[in-house]
């Protein structure tokens, strides 16, 4: 197959992502928005990692994927821990950082 | 042990006696602090002894030591040895300092027996004997002004020991503040000197001086003049004089420490220490000469219109360190030192045998109220009267050998200095008219109040607590004279030191009479060797012509005294009346407070206000506002972007990957 479609397939599922993180004001579903921004990510290294011939891509997709699980724990705890102090679960209405 | 050991046991003892007295004045009883203290300067003294025992064993010509414990500071080109310094000037001057002071402390023993501060007195007084030991034992400039800041310091603490008159606290300040000046003054020399030297050890700075300066050079005439101002303003010469008969507010064994022993020699010292230098700079001797002369005539007439008891006494001493300022200024060096040694012995008497009457005064000192204390306290008049002769240069005292050798040098130099020893002649006619003012107004008639109570009860006149000086109530708590007084009649330190002091007040010039012996001068001589100046000596007879004609001054003087305040008490009013002026002047202290008054402490005060109202608020105030503001507008730029929308950061963050994205992309074709 073509590289093309690899690398077209990623740029969808990575703009998906940012459009989700943008419109949606729920963490929970920003976290999965997160996810599919990292993994459009993992696709497009793992297809250029075919295209030239060598693992070092397909190393880095795997060392993504262990960030990305990392990346999950802290943010699904968060969000529990958001969820028990009964704050809103709304990113617009966590807005204490305002300068 | 060898003679640095030796000094360095000098300087060591008052330094442990002070440390001892002031951090264990818990735990030792008052009494205790006080043979401590006493103790302390008295076995320094005797290791001052040893000193002079060590160098009188060597030869004349190698009777100098450098010895350094450690560097101090060593870096860049500068090497600071914490040193001293050891050779015939600092052994005289050790000598002098820790005799003296010793029967000055002996006589605070019984003098101060009441006061509440005991310890703290004690622990002043030895501190500031060690800061002199350290000036004169100094091996480098550096270590000189240590010493010299320490005596500053110690004069200050002690002039305003009794800390709640507020006339001694303000004393104090002046006293410091106008010693500062003159810190300034030698601070600055010594930058000169080590821009042009390149080293601040004496030995090399005087050996090496000649060949740098020529002669009347303006570096080295304003090296000198900067040390000048030093030693003015310790010396209690005109300009910086206004601090020594304020300086009276303090314990008047204070007085006699700063006036005989230590403090007001000290720039009498440093001139004779520097003399290299000054040989070189004929212009500045000439003005340290010119002011000595000057401050010994002025402060003599002022001391003639004072009532003060012990004001009069320190204006006297203006008047004697006038001489010995001229002479080490003209070359007189072993001269003005002797007159030094002279001066601190009957000099600390008479401020003793002062303090002793103002005890039994219940502490007022205005003598329009003192009279016939001949009958009430014998010793101490006798005292006072042996102080008197040989402040007056009596004939045969020691005062009388001292001064007509300076004044005896000046009329050998010639030329314009001969004018100096006319000067000084006159001079010696006010000493011995304002000194037998005092004697003959205290002394004689009929017993005024407080010498009757004496006579009668036996026991000293106690009046309500008050401040002599402005009337005040005294605040009585630790810091003012204390209840009970005490008088030489009633307590035998004070006597003992009184004794020994009338004792070599008498006879202490016997050791330096033209024709007859030499023990002083000769033993001084060689550390001056290197100045041409030193090498002028009157003849014996031109000498003793100049002690004839003292001797004949000082009984004028004396006949003057009589004549005005014995035998015609009427005359002094008329007179006053008829030379109103120079009365006013004289009585007025020449304005000299006045003048500093309007000149510079009036400018100083107005452009202190002008900066605190216009450039505190404008300049000062305007940069910190300014600067607060521009960090603080710039913030609020900033803040707008942070406004908490975690969306809206995630936004700016895609925006500006995208931007960089193209950007790379756009470049890269």
């Amino acid at each position: 197959m073509n590289i093309e479609w690899y690398v077209v397939l990623s740029s969808l599922l990575f703009a998906i992502g940012a459009t989700g993180i943008l419109i949606r004001r729920s963490p929970v579903v920003i976290l999965l928005c997160l996810e599919l921004m990292l993994n459009a990510g993992n696709l497009a290294l793992v297809a250029f990692s075919r295209m030239v011939g060598n693992q070092q891509g397909q190393v880095f997709a795997v060392v993504v994927m262990v960030v990305a699980a990392c990346e999950v724990v802290v943010g699904l705890g968060l969000i529990v821990a958001i969820f028990r102090r009964r704050l809103p679960l709304d990113v617009d209405e966590l807005r204490e950082l305002r300068g | 042990m060898s003679a640095t050991t030796w000094a360095w046991l000098v300087l060591l003892l008052p330094l442990l006696g002070s440390i001892v007295v002031s951090l264990g004045f818990r735990a030792i009883p008052a009494r205790v602090a006080g043979i401590v203290g006493t103790a302390s300067i008295g076995l320094a003294f005797l290791c001052a002894i040893a000193v002079l025992v060590n160098l009188l064993g060597e030869d004349a010509g190698a009777r100098h030591h450098a010895s350094s414990l450690w560097d101090y500071a060593s870096a860049a080109g500068l090497d600071i040895k914490l040193g001293i310094y050891v050779d015939q000037l600092s052994a005289f001057m050790i000598l002098v300092v820790t005799g003296v002071s010793t029967l000055i402390h002996l006589y605070s023993f019984g003098y101060m027996q009441s006061d509440e501060g005991y310890h703290r007195f004690f622990g002043y007084l030895n501190f500031f004997v060690f800061s002199m030991l350290l000036l004169v034992l100094a091996g480098n400039f550096v270590l000189l002004i240590v010493g010299w800041a320490f005596v500053g310091f110690a004069s200050y603490a002690l002039i305003s020991f009794w800390y709640r008159r507020t006339t001694a606290t303000k004393a104090g300040m002046k006293a410091f503040v106008i010693n500062v000046v003159g810190d300034i003054g030698l601070v600055l020399a010594a930058f000169l000197i080590f821009r042009e030297l390149g080293t601040f050890e004496y030995g090399e700075v005087f050996a090496r001086a000649p060949d740098v300066f020529a002669r009347g050079e303006w570096t080295v005439t304003a090296i000198c003049l900067l040390l000048l101002a030093g030693a003015f303003a310790k010396s209690a010469q005109i300009p910086f004089h206004t601090w020594l008969p304020d300086a009276m507010e303090g314990p008047t064994p204070v007085s006699a420490l700063i006036h005989a022993a230590t403090m007001v020699t000290a720039g009498v010292y440093l001139i004779a220490r520097t003399h290299v230098l000054f040989y070189l700079a004929p212009t500045a001797a000439d003005i340290g000469a010119f002011v000595g002369l000057a401050t010994l005539l002025v402060a003599g007439t002022i001391a003639i219109a004072m009532t003060d008891l012990k004001r009069a006494i320190a204006y006297s001493t203006m008047s004697q360190i006038g001489y010995m300022i001229m002479g080490v200024s003209i070359g007189a060096y072993a001269q003005g030192l002797f007159h030094l040694m002279t001066h601190a012995f009957f000099k600390a008497l008479l401020f003793m045998a002062a303090g002793s009457i103002i005890s039994a005064m219940a502490n007022r000192q205005d003598i329009d109220r003192m009279s016939g204390f001949w009958r009430a306290m014998r010793f101490t008049s006798l005292m006072l009267l042996v102080g008197g002769l040989a402040l007056a240069a009596f004939p045969l005292t020691s005062g009388f050998f001292s001064k007509d050798s300076i004044l005896a040098y000046a009329g050998a130099r010639g030329g314009m200095y001969t004018w100096m020893a006319i000067g000084g002649y006159v001079g010696a006619f006010l000493t011995a008219l304002y000194t037998f003012r005092l004697i003959f107004r205290v002394l004689p008639g009929e017993p005024c109040e407080e010498a009757r109570h004496l006579i009668e009860t036996g026991e000293l006149y106690h009046g309500p607590p008050i401040n002599p000086a402005n009337e005040e109530e005294e605040d009585t708590d630790v810091g003012f004279p204390g209840g009970r007084h005490h008088i030489a009649e009633q307590s035998w330190p004070m006597a003992a030191a009184m004794a020994l002091l009338g004792f070599g007040a008498l006879f202490a010039g016997l050791i330096q009479v033209p024709g007859v012996d030499n023990v002083l001068f000769g033993f001084l001589d060689p550390a001056f060797a290197d100045s041409p100046l030193a090498a002028i000596h009157p003849s014996v007879g031109a000498e003793w012509r100049g002690l004839a004609i003292g001797a004949a001054i000082s009984l004028l003087g004396i006949a003057t005294a009589w004549l005005l305040w014995a035998r015609r008490p009427e005359l002094p009013p008329l007179f006053r009346e008829r030379f109103r002026p120079a009365y006013l002047l004289a009585v007025n202290k020449w304005y000299f407070d006045e003048a500093i008054e309007l000149l510079i402490v009036r400018p100083a005060l107005a452009i202190g206000r002008f900066a605190n109202s216009t450039f505190e608020r404008l300049v000062v105030d305007g940069l910190v506002t300014g600067t607060k503001e521009t960090v603080g507008g710039a913030g609020g730029l900033v803040r707008v972007v942070q406004s908490g929308f975690v969306r809206s950061y995630a936004l700016l963050l895609l925006a500006g990957f995208a931007g960089l994205a193209l950007y790379f992309l756009l470049s890269s074709q």
